[in-house]
């Protein structure tokens, strides 16, 4: 339940950066620096980690551990190599997912689905209504809502015309449209 | 036996050269020069390649008068945990002066390999255009260049057979650098550029392969597409090494047959890697074909891969003999790596998040690894966590470890089911592995572990320490016991003068100690300096913490001392002081 709640304060949240960012990002972008973290850090995430581990209950949550330089001992061209591949998907992946006429906008993690009826399901369940099924004549036909998605460039498209890999690295945003707007989106023309 | 040593002494030069010709290896051409004046003597007139382990350690001078006919030379430049980010970037290292060097000196010089030193686009330019002969270049770790040097050695050097570039930032300055190969350029063996990061011009890079017939490992960048790789290897179908570049895009049936195709032509190919960019895994089945020819497989910078794909690919290696992963594939993926690839000796498996996240492996993928593939003998192993039982088992299982490095995500984790230091596994390891030559150690670890590295350790050569440890016994432990010990590198560990102290002959004996965060202060380093004047102790100063003229009790921050026949360098930057 709090968890929710912390969700949704992110997701009203004022703030600037791109859509999608989180807070993965900023682990990254320390990461990436190849300055020295100052003496205090250093020592400070030194002790922290041998007193935590002698305590014997180390929690190894990323957010929580201090960025100490030079762990694990991976070479900084991998380490910039790889983690940009990673951001770049990560960003694709957390959606804002908006409804015609709700209050505040949810989010989701498109990797966590196999494909769009697991994805639909999820939207299903989130906002309470029925989508239906996709046809690729027919778009979601029978159902009062329509699912949307903004690609990477700014078009508004219909979830489920390209195959599923191809979605997710696209997809910037989700949006459930209601309406006369979604039987325009739904019918074939 | 006085007609046996006079015989030796009438030995002919030109006898003594050529069975010195059978010396491949650098040290047994180091033993024999030893033997005697005039084998020291025949032995430097015949010497081609050498290796110098640290840069430093002796002068491009010195080098060239005694070995006048050096051809081939391998440099080492910044300490190793330099590639952590623990070192700044101008400590030093640079190429240039041996270089300049070797071009005054007359060098026929045919081959540089080099790693972790500094290299200009300058130092390329004198490369490409003072040595007539040269055909070999391989950098390893190095950077300050820019695709300029680059191109110059393709313009220039005529017969230039290897161009090696690994896990290097080179400045890409949009030349078009591989067009610089001019039509005649037919000599290329092997061309290795997956890490550079600009655009190649493609027709050029087919042109270049179709006429290099020799051409036997190619690894391309994440800038060629799959239909340019398919293209590219049905001109060379020789190809033994393939690095595939991005092997990016969703491509339609009509690229993926082709590519399919040209795969099963390449049946030579026994060394695969890339996959920088996979977006669908639809791709891979197309390399089936040649995975089980394959003895060298390297998937760790194929973050794309999820772990099933992954696995499916491996359950068609069944020759595997080297294998670099991300952990996304799972202890279930070593364990089907542990029962497909029976003839593995090296595995590599790297954190895919640097975080530890989601950080997928542990100590099972290890035991399953060690009691399915026992002619296993290197490994380099990214944990989430690892228990003493485990690395027990492992050293029952392959006692043929040479090196042996684990790294847990968290430094200082305990044995994840008793709670204890990891002492007992790590020192099962050292007992058990009697060839063992390089260790990294890490988790919760007391002085315990170095008094079984120093007792049991006898072949070790280089050990990495990071926040282990409780008191100076445990570096004192180590270098008293280790007898061949060459590299000591230290971070974040309690040792400090008293351990520094107690033996400074034995440095001598090594390549170089590096200690960083540790407890060692000014005072006993400026003693050390003191006392041996055949080391050079550097002070790395840079985050301005210290001041010349300051107290004697303060910590020092980083510390490396290495051997040398030179002295103190004299292109160290302010902050390095050479005490």
């Amino acid at each position: 339940m709090a968890h929710e709640n912390e969700l949704n304060l992110k997701a009203t949240e004022l703030r600037l950066g791109l859509p999608g960012t989180d807070e993965s990002e900023d682990m990254v972008s320390t990461a990436k620096n190849n300055k020295r973290a100052s003496p205090e850090s250093l020592e400070d995430s030194g002790s922290e980690a041998n007193s935590a581990a002698k305590s014997g209950d180390h929690e190894t949550s990323s957010a929580s551990k201090t960025q100490i330089v030079g762990w694990p001992p991976v070479r900084s061209y991998r380490k910039n190599n790889l983690q940009s591949k990673k951001a770049e998907s990560e960003t694709g992946m957390y959606v804002k997912v908006s409804m015609d006429g709700a209050p505040y906008l949810r989010k989701v993690d498109l990797k966590v689905y196999n494909g769009y009826p697991e994805l639909l399901v999820a939207l299903e369940n989130m906002f309470k209504l029925s989508i239906g099924e996709y046809s690729e004549r027919e778009g979601y036909e029978g159902s009062e809502y329509a699912p949307a998605y903004e690609d990477k460039d700014g078009d508004l498209m219909l979830v489920g015309d390209v195959p599923w890999d191809m979605f997710m690295s696209s997809c910037k945003r989700l949006r459930i449209m209601r309406g006369s707007e979604a039987k325009g989106l739904g019918c074939a023309v | 036996m006085r007609s046996f040593q006079s015989m030796l002494n009438y030995f002919p030069e030109e006898v003594l050269e050529h069975v010195f010709d059978f010396l491949t290896s650098h040290r047994d051409r180091n033993a024999v020069s030893l033997v005697c004046k005039s084998w020291y003597t025949v032995e430097r007139f015949s010497r081609e390649k050498v290796f110098i382990g640290n840069c430093y350690a002796i002068s491009p001078e010195r080098l060239i008068s005694r070995f006048p006919r050096v051809r081939s030379l391998t440099l080492k430049g910044k300490p190793h945990f330099a590639d952590f980010n623990l070192v700044p970037h101008d400590w030093g290292g640079y190429v240039q002066p041996w270089i300049e060097s070797m071009a005054k000196g007359g060098v026929n010089l045919e081959e540089l390999r080099l790693k972790r030193m500094l290299v200009s686009d300058e130092s390329l330019e004198l490369l490409a255009n003072f040595f007539p002969n040269f055909k070999s270049l391989v950098l390893v770790s190095c950077e300050g260049f820019t695709t300029d040097g680059l191109a110059a050695i393709a313009s220039n050097c005529r017969f230039l057979r290897e161009l090696d570039l690994q896990e290097i930032e080179v400045e890409d300055r949009r030349g078009q650098w591989l067009s610089c190969f001019p039509d005649s350029c037919t000599s290329l063996v092997s061309l290795n550029f997956a890490c550079l990061k600009g655009e190649v011009n493609l027709a050029s890079l087919e042109r270049l392969v179709a006429r290099c017939r020799n051409l036997r490992s190619l690894r391309v960048n994440h800038a060629v597409p799959i239909d340019a790789l398919q293209r590219i290897l049905m001109q060379a179908p020789q190809l033994v090494d393939l690095g595939t570049g991005s092997f990016g895009q969703d491509p339609d049936s009509d690229s993926y047959n082709k590519l399919e195709t040209a795969m099963q032509q390449c049946t030579s190919i026994t060394s695969l890697s890339g996959f920088l960019e996979v977006v669908t895994a639809r791709c891979l089945p197309a390399v089936y074909p040649i995975c089980r020819h394959l003895t060298s497989l390297n998937l760790s910078y194929a973050a794309g891969i999820y772990s099933d794909e992954l696995v499916k690919l491996i359950r068609h290696c069944n020759k595997l003999e080297r294998l670099l992963v991300l952990d996304t594939i799972g202890d279930k993926g070593l364990g089907v790596v542990a029962s497909t690839c029976k003839e593995l000796q090296e595995l590599r498996v790297f954190p895919s998040d640097i975080h530890g996240g989601n950080a997928a492996v542990t100590e099972e993928g290890l035991v399953a690894i060690s009691a399915g593939c026992p002619k296993l003998n290197s490994i380099l192993y990214f944990c989430q966590q690892m228990t003493n039982a485990a690395l027990i088992m492992v050293a029952k299982n392959c006692p043929n470890f040479i090196r042996f490095r684990l790294a847990t995500l968290n430094p200082t984790i305990p044995d994840a089911v008793t709670m204890q230091p990891l002492d007992e596994g790590f020192g099962a390891i050292v007992k058990s592995c009697k060839g063992l030559k390089r260790l990294s150690v890490s988790g919760l670890l007391t002085d315990q572990l170095f008094l079984y590295i120093g007792i049991y350790a006898e072949q070790l050569e280089m050990l990495s320490i990071a926040f282990a440890g409780d008191s100076d016994k445990g570096m004192f432990y180590v270098l008293n016991g280790c007898k061949k010990l060459k590299k000591l590198e230290i971070r974040d560990s309690p040792f400090g003068d008293v351990a520094l102290l107690e033996d400074m002959g034995k440095y001598e004996t090594m390549r170089s100690l590096w200690m960083s965060s540790c407890e060692v202060t000014l005072g006993a380093c400026k003693t050390l300096a003191q006392k041996m004047p055949r080391l050079n102790v550097e002070i790395i100063n840079d985050s301005d913490q210290m001041e010349a003229s300051d107290d004697d009790k303060q910590r020092v921050e980083k510390m490396y001392l290495y051997r040398t026949l030179v002295g103190p360098r004299k292109d160290a930057p302010d902050f390095v002081w050479t005490l």
